[in-house]
């Protein structure tokens, strides 16, 4: 009986809390969560965009462009998130950017588009992890005549028009054919994949295997595993597939977070030099295990470049221009050959 | 004499609540261990992979972190109470030893004495919100689960923070990577790491501590009957504040071998980790509603959750069934040990 109570007493408090946080998340987060993330920029940056703000609110109506992401504290979103504020900055317009813990939080990125729509901004910029359980919030926004923008990944609606992303297929597709050459076309291959529902994450994987099982016939595939991009998740199923499969030659790691996880498996089992590691994304381990030589080399999208078109194509679409249908931001491979160029270094963060 | 008879009454069913826990959690640790040796077992058989030294050195390895959260909050389970701030304190721990070694300069013992600190603190405050102030276990862990992850994002400034590496100067020097990962005790081919003597280490100390001190005799009595034991002039709210304090002790020594493992505290880490050591110390026989549990019991429910998952991926078998099977396995474990409980009475 008392664990009852106590359980419907924490449930009620639980939904209250929710309610509350709801609530207030949909009037006074937005200014605050501007000027916190401001304020986290250089102080410069800060005070023009007060100076901006100000300038707007006396003249027309300020623009505001909600920029609800895939993530926020890992590197890559901190990355997009710079180049969004970039081009917020250069076009007189201001900007939120949020996102959830992790890649499997479809519900709380849908918490979050719909506070954004709320806000009834300008445009909204959206990198879905489910494009289908956006749906209703897309339907919601065409009726309100608010323009949305995908990034990162495709939005898969009629509704949003123009989307800026990299070619995930066709970048995981350069990922397999460098794989097959550095293995010399034959042997087995795993891969470590961060999601199972995500777009770009199905992408990543099926552009490899795809890839792989196309056009290099002495190459096996192996049962994709998957790890949430957590790094200790991903690091068990790398383990998982070197321990099942001793002769494996190779492993794709899809994500920052895969790829870390390949390379601390390796290096646990001691089997650096004899697995070929390829990744995707850039961040601290991947730089480190390239300039090592425990990977051979990565993928990398350009982060700073897909969060400053995605706010550029938000504003053209406000203001009633055309954007093409897909604006590809690009990826580039890069190695211990290519790594210290400045365009490399340009696109990789730590 | 209202008083003695109270005292009398109590001691009865302190004993009571004694025998039953002998005999009830003998049974389920027989019936864990026993599926724990048929996971094993059947694995085996699926995959010529699964029983190899590597591979089994590869789970204990895997179970590492959770049965040392598992260890923890089994002396919080015992008292009637809950954890759910485990795997957002376990990051916060991780980043506060991180950012104390790489950002402040400090040694790397120092960093991990910061650890176990912010993990106790994080404890004793939870601890005296639950018996000061009175609230529920559920909700009191569930805002100390917010407020962490929220610090551990302040605090790294949502970034990753890394460990000082080896150097190509000094590659032998001995870096914070080496405490989970370092080379333990070599058996000819077969290294075992040091994460796996830590997590042996707390095992120890944890039935020591169950078993033989004051703390644990009151863990059980404040679980069986909290008025009684608090009648019978038990301090109640001073030891259930020490033992969500050395739950949380041992939350930041996960801390510890989470980031050592990783070479860096990833903030973005930890929450989901407290429902895996929930689960494990719940297969494991210990009840929720308090008053019974073991150490080994927790243990081999940590085991199990690990080789599962090991061993499902070793089998090659797609992730949303893994998934699946896992959440069975709990399920059946917990209705079993409910089915015998019933058959008692």
């Amino acid at each position: 009986m008392r664990i009852k109570k106590l359980l419907v007493l924490g449930l009620s408090v639980a939904m209250a809390m929710g309610v509350m946080t709801g609530c207030s998340t949909d009037k006074p987060a937005p200014k605050d969560e501007q000027k916190t993330e401001t304020s986290k920029q250089e102080e410069k940056t800060e005070e023009k965009v007060e100076e901006k703000n100000e300038e707007k609110t006396e003249g027309e109506a300020e623009i505001v462009i909600p920029v609800v992401s895939k993530g926020f504290q890992h590197q890559f979103w901190q990355a997009v998130k710079m180049g969004a504020e970039q081009a917020a900055e250069e076009l007189g317009v201001s900007i939120t950017f949020e996102g959830p813990e992790t890649e499997d939080q479809i519900d709380k990125q849908l918490e979050m588009l719909q506070a954004a729509l709320a806000k009834n901004p300008q445009a909204i910029c959206l990198a879905a992890l489910d494009s289908k359980a956006a749906t209703p919030y897309l339907e919601q926004a065409d009726a309100a005549g608010i323009p949305v923008i995908g990034f990162d990944s495709g939005v898969d609606s009629p509704i949003v028009k123009t989307t800026c992303a990299t070619d995930n297929y066709a970048a995981a597709a350069a990922a397999a054919h460098k794989m097959a050459e550095l293995i010399g076309g034959e042997g087995k291959v795993g891969l470590v994949v961060h999601g199972q529902t995500s777009q770009s994450a199905k992408d990543r994987r099926d552009g490899f295997m795809d890839t792989m099982k196309n056009e290099y016939p002495n190459i096996t595939v192996l049962e994709p595993q998957y790890g949430d991009g957590d790094h200790a998740k991903s690091t068990e199923a790398a383990k998982a597939i070197i321990t099942a499969n001793p002769d494996v030659k190779g492993i794709y790691g899809a994500n920052e977070g895969s790829a870390a996880g390949v390379i601390n498996a390796v290096k646990e089992l001691n089997q650096v030099g004899k697995i070929t590691i390829v990744g995707f994304d850039s961040g601290k381990i991947m730089i480190d295990a390239i300039n090592s030589g425990v990977a051979a080399g990565s993928i990398t999208q350009d982060p700073v470049g897909i969060g400053y078109k995605a706010v550029e194509a938000a504003y053209k679409a406000y203001k009633g221009e055309e954007n093409p249908e897909f604006i590809d931001t690009g990826f580039k491979w890069f190695d211990k050959t290519n790594i210290d160029t400045p365009e490399i270094q340009a696109v990789i963060y730590e | 004499m209202a008083n003695l008879n109270i005292l009398v009454n109590q001691e009865k069913t302190e004993k009571k609540g004694l025998g039953n826990f002998l005999n009830g959690t003998a049974a389920q640790k027989v019936l864990a261990f026993a599926a724990l040796i048929i996971l094993f077992i059947f694995f085996s058989l699926a995959s010529e992979f699964f029983l190899t030294a590597n591979n089994v050195i590869s789970i204990i390895l895997a179970t590492c972190v959770n049965g040392i959260l598992a260890l923890g909050v089994t002396f919080i389970i015992i008292t009637g109470g809950i954890d759910l701030s485990l795997g957002t304190v376990m990051t916060f721990s991780s980043v506060m030893a991180a950012v104390s070694i790489s950002n402040w300069g400090l040694p790397l013992w120092a960093g991990c004495i910061i650890a176990v600190v912010t993990g106790a603190f994080c404890g004793c405050v939870t601890g005296t919100l639950i018996s000061k102030l009175k609230l529920p276990p559920f909700i009191a862990t569930l805002g100390m689960m917010m407020v962490t992850k929220g610090l551990s994002l302040v605090i790294s400034d949502a970034a990753p923070v890394y460990f000082p590496d080896k150097t190509p100067e000094n590659p032998s020097a001995f870096v914070f990577r080496d405490i989970a990962l370092g080379n333990g005790i070599q058996f000819g081919d077969v290294v075992i790491p040091n994460a796996v003597w830590i997590f042996l280490a707390m095992i120890v100390i944890a039935s020591i501590i169950l078993n033989k001190t004051k703390l644990g005799r009151y863990d059980f009595a404040i679980g069986s009957n909290e008025e009684a034991t608090r009648l019978s002039g038990v301090n109640v709210n001073a030891w259930k504040i020490a033992i969500y304090t050395l739950g949380g002790a041992f939350v930041g020594i996960a801390g510890i071998v989470m980031a050592s493992r990783l070479g860096s505290a990833q903030p973005a880490l930890g929450q989901g980790y407290e429902l895996d050591a929930i689960a494990a110390v719940v297969i494991g026989g210990t009840s929720l509603s308090g008053g019974s549990g073991t150490i080994l019991g927790t243990v081999i429910g940590a085991f199990i959750m690990s080789t599962l998952t090991n061993g499902l991926k070793v089998m090659a078998v797609p992730q949303q069934w893994q998934t699946v099977i896992i959440g069975g396995v709990l399920i059946v474990s917990v209705l079993l040990d409910l089915m015998r409980r019933k058959q008692k009475n």
